[in-house]
């Protein structure tokens, strides 16, 4: 069974006034077949434990561990990572220009699994992953979120996530910005992964809208850089009345 | 109408020209022109036209003296083009407009001609190969489309040595030529090369300078047009690595009514001292009116150490014109792009190779000649992995 470990993890960011730490001591384990959501106001570091086990440059980790089926990932690049089987659909998707999306993919299929994939099944497969994100067929031909809407860009991280199939897909924020039929369509999709079965999801969020969507088995608050609060489903709706204040109050300064 | 974009580098030390940058003290067709060696003193490298580019490097090209070698090209045209050896001044499209397009001008003692006959439409390119043997050499080639025919003429300067030459090109009317100049000479050859072009009524003009080696290449290429309804596109792809310099300096000089030109230049620099300039001069004379222009530079600086100098001028003399704008970036890799790349499991250096050669993708496209973007495709392949190599060992 895959199991993301995330234990003590403490990471900062340079700033010109020197290190700013930003996660103060995150344990959390994600295993197959579990979905988790963060949830928590901004400023928290939510984003940044996401991009952090990604392996995003800017994050130091200065203590703490972080293993994927017992491997550590911490060790490894960032391609090593996804390669491990980690997934992260990034709340800001990057423009490559001049690399067209059908390029991209098929590279990126390629690295993870070791070998090209065969080409009559492989095409089929990415026009039915775009058409199930309700993308057309011609975004194969555009390059890289280039020119994309805020919603083309997100559909298009679930296309990939289907595409690539991981075993542990951290979602930053992926809700963000969404109109409430992409929302949908989004939410479908991580779903429709999430039931392959042996697969972990960690859907980090700052709003329960969501929610109604994606059914997190565990529901996590993230406050000032640490889990504050654990519960299940029934967390989440309290956060949909009261918000954040009650965790606020309690001395964390967004 | 105009429009105007500048980004500046966001590298150490990308871009000298940004807003507020003087502008030249001269206007563009002030500057001198002359088939006499004397008109122009040697150059010290503080003159507007040479303070980018190594003189010390091309002393000897400065000298009035003639060269070591001669310069013949080897031409392979299908049936029908005429190719003999000519009179220097049998043309006329252009006229030295610096002190080594002078030397070279009196020095060439004959020109190459290769001339499309009128209303002929060549089927395969014109390969005018010249290959440099280590000495001092002056070449002139004239390349003349006839009216209404087309063709393509691709001139590859290989070899060692120095090379000075004059390229003069007409268009004729309702012509459409594309000539490509491939620059490639050995590590520590130099490449200095003056094109003019004329472009005809209605006629199409597409000149590609490609520049991948060599110790110091520098283009200038300039265009006029002789009828209204000419079009010219521009496009020039460099890669300057450790040493190198590669500097292309264009003038477009619309005076025709209902012209247009297009200017793109796309370059990499990678490794110390990897320098690059590129000058895109327009101007818009009072009698062209309906002119329609646009010039864009960009560079992507690959490491630490390299240089890319970009500085478009757009002087516009009427206000009757379609349009009229420039822009110019200059860039380091982008390490977001990497990033997003290598979470999808892309090992680094093959997603650096992606990010590379996506920012070539559309001028490639745009070259047209397939054997020359599958030749490019492979050496900017090679050029990476030897950038690889070198980021690699400067970070181990």
């Amino acid at each position: 069974m895959a199991t993301l470990e995330i234990h003590d993890l403490h990471v900062s960011v340079d700033t010109e006034n020197g290190p700013k730490e930003i996660l103060r001591g995150v344990d959390l384990t994600i295993a197959g077949g579990q979905t988790h959501a963060i949830m928590g106001p901004n400023g928290s570091g939510k984003s940044t434990l996401a991009y952090s086990i990604a392996g995003h440059p800017k994050y130091n980790v200065t203590s703490g561990s972080v293993t994927l089926d017992g491997e550590d990932v911490l060790d490894m690049k960032v391609d090593e990572r996804a390669r491990a089987g980690l997934f992260l659909a990034m709340q800001y998707p990057v423009e490559v220009p001049g690399v067209s999306v059908s390029n991209f993919l098929r590279t990126a299929k390629t690295a993870i699994d070791g070998e090209a994939p065969k080409l009559r099944t492989w095409v089929k497969d990415v026009n039915k992953a775009l058409s199930d994100l309700d993308m057309d067929p011609d975004f194969g031909t555009r390059n890289v979120n280039e020119g994309f809407s805020g919603g083309e860009k997100k559909r298009h991280e679930i296309v990939q996530l289907e595409l690539l199939d991981p075993k542990i897909a951290i979602l930053d924020e992926t809700d963000s910005g969404l109109d409430i039929d992409a929302l949908k369509i989004v939410s479908t999709g991580v779903n429709r992964f999430a039931e392959k079965g042996d697969k972990g999801v960690l859907l980090i969020t700052h709003y329960t809208r969501i929610l109604r969507y994606i059914k997190p088995d565990f529901v996590h608050v993230f406050v000032d850089g640490r889990v504050a609060e654990e519960g299940g489903h029934e967390l989440a709706d309290e956060l949909e009345d009261n918000g954040y204040e009650r965790f606020l109050k309690t001395g964390a300064k967004a | 109408m105009s429009a105007t974009e500048t980004l500046v580098a966001t590298g150490n030390q990308g871009h000298s020209h940004g807003p507020g940058s003087p502008v030249p003290l001269q206007a563009r067709n002030e500057r001198t022109t002359s088939y006499d060696v004397a008109d122009f003193p040697v150059p010290n490298g503080r003159e507007e036209e040479w303070r980018f580019t190594p003189v010390k490097a091309l002393k000897a090209l400065f000298a009035d003296e003639a060269g070591t070698e001669t310069v013949k090209p080897d031409v392979q045209a299908p049936v029908g083009v005429v190719v003999e050896t000519v009179a220097p001044d049998a043309v006329k499209a252009g006229k030295p407009q610096d002190r080594i397009a002078a030397v070279a001008w009196n020095h060439a003692e004959k020109a190459t001609a290769v001339r499309i006959p009128a209303e002929a439409e060549l089927s395969e390119a014109i390969h005018v190969n010249i290959a440099g043997l280590g000495g001092r050499g002056f070449g002139h080639l004239v390349i003349e489309a006839g009216r209404h025919s087309r063709g393509t003429v691709i001139v590859d300067h290989t070899g060692a040595g120095e090379l000075a030459s004059n390229v003069e090109i007409v268009v004729g009317d309702g012509a459409e030529l594309r000539v490509v100049s491939i620059q490639q000479g050995d590590t520590d050859s130099i490449h200095v090369a003056q094109h003019d072009a004329v472009v005809g009524r209605d006629a199409k003009l597409n000149h590609v300078a490609v520049t991948l080696g060599g110790k110091v290449v520098r283009l200038s290429t300039n265009v006029r047009y002789s009828g209204p309804g000419g079009d010219a596109e521009l496009l020039g792809v460099y890669f300057a690595e450790s040493g190198q310099h590669h500097e292309n300096r264009l003038f477009v000089d619309h005076e025709a009514i209902n012209c247009k030109s297009n200017v793109l230049y796309k370059g990499a620099l990678a490794g110390d001292h990897a320098r690059s300039v590129w000058i895109g001069d327009v101007l818009i004379r009072a009698a062209a009116e309906g002119t329609n222009t646009f010039e864009l530079n960009r560079n992507l600086v690959l490491t630490d150490g390299a240089r890319a100098d970009s500085v478009p001028n757009l002087e516009i003399e009427t206000g009757e014109i379609e349009g009229a704008g420039h822009a110019s970036a200059t860039g380091r890799f982008d390490d977001e792009q990497l990033f997003y790349l290598q979470a999808r499991g892309i090992p680094e250096d093959e997603a650096r190779r992606l990010v590379v050669s996506g920012f070539f993708n559309d001028i490639i496209g745009k070259i047209g000649v397939p054997e020359v973007a599958e030749h490019l495709h492979e050496v900017i392949e090679q050029k990476l992995a030897r950038t690889a190599a070198l980021t690699e060992a400067t970070n181990v």
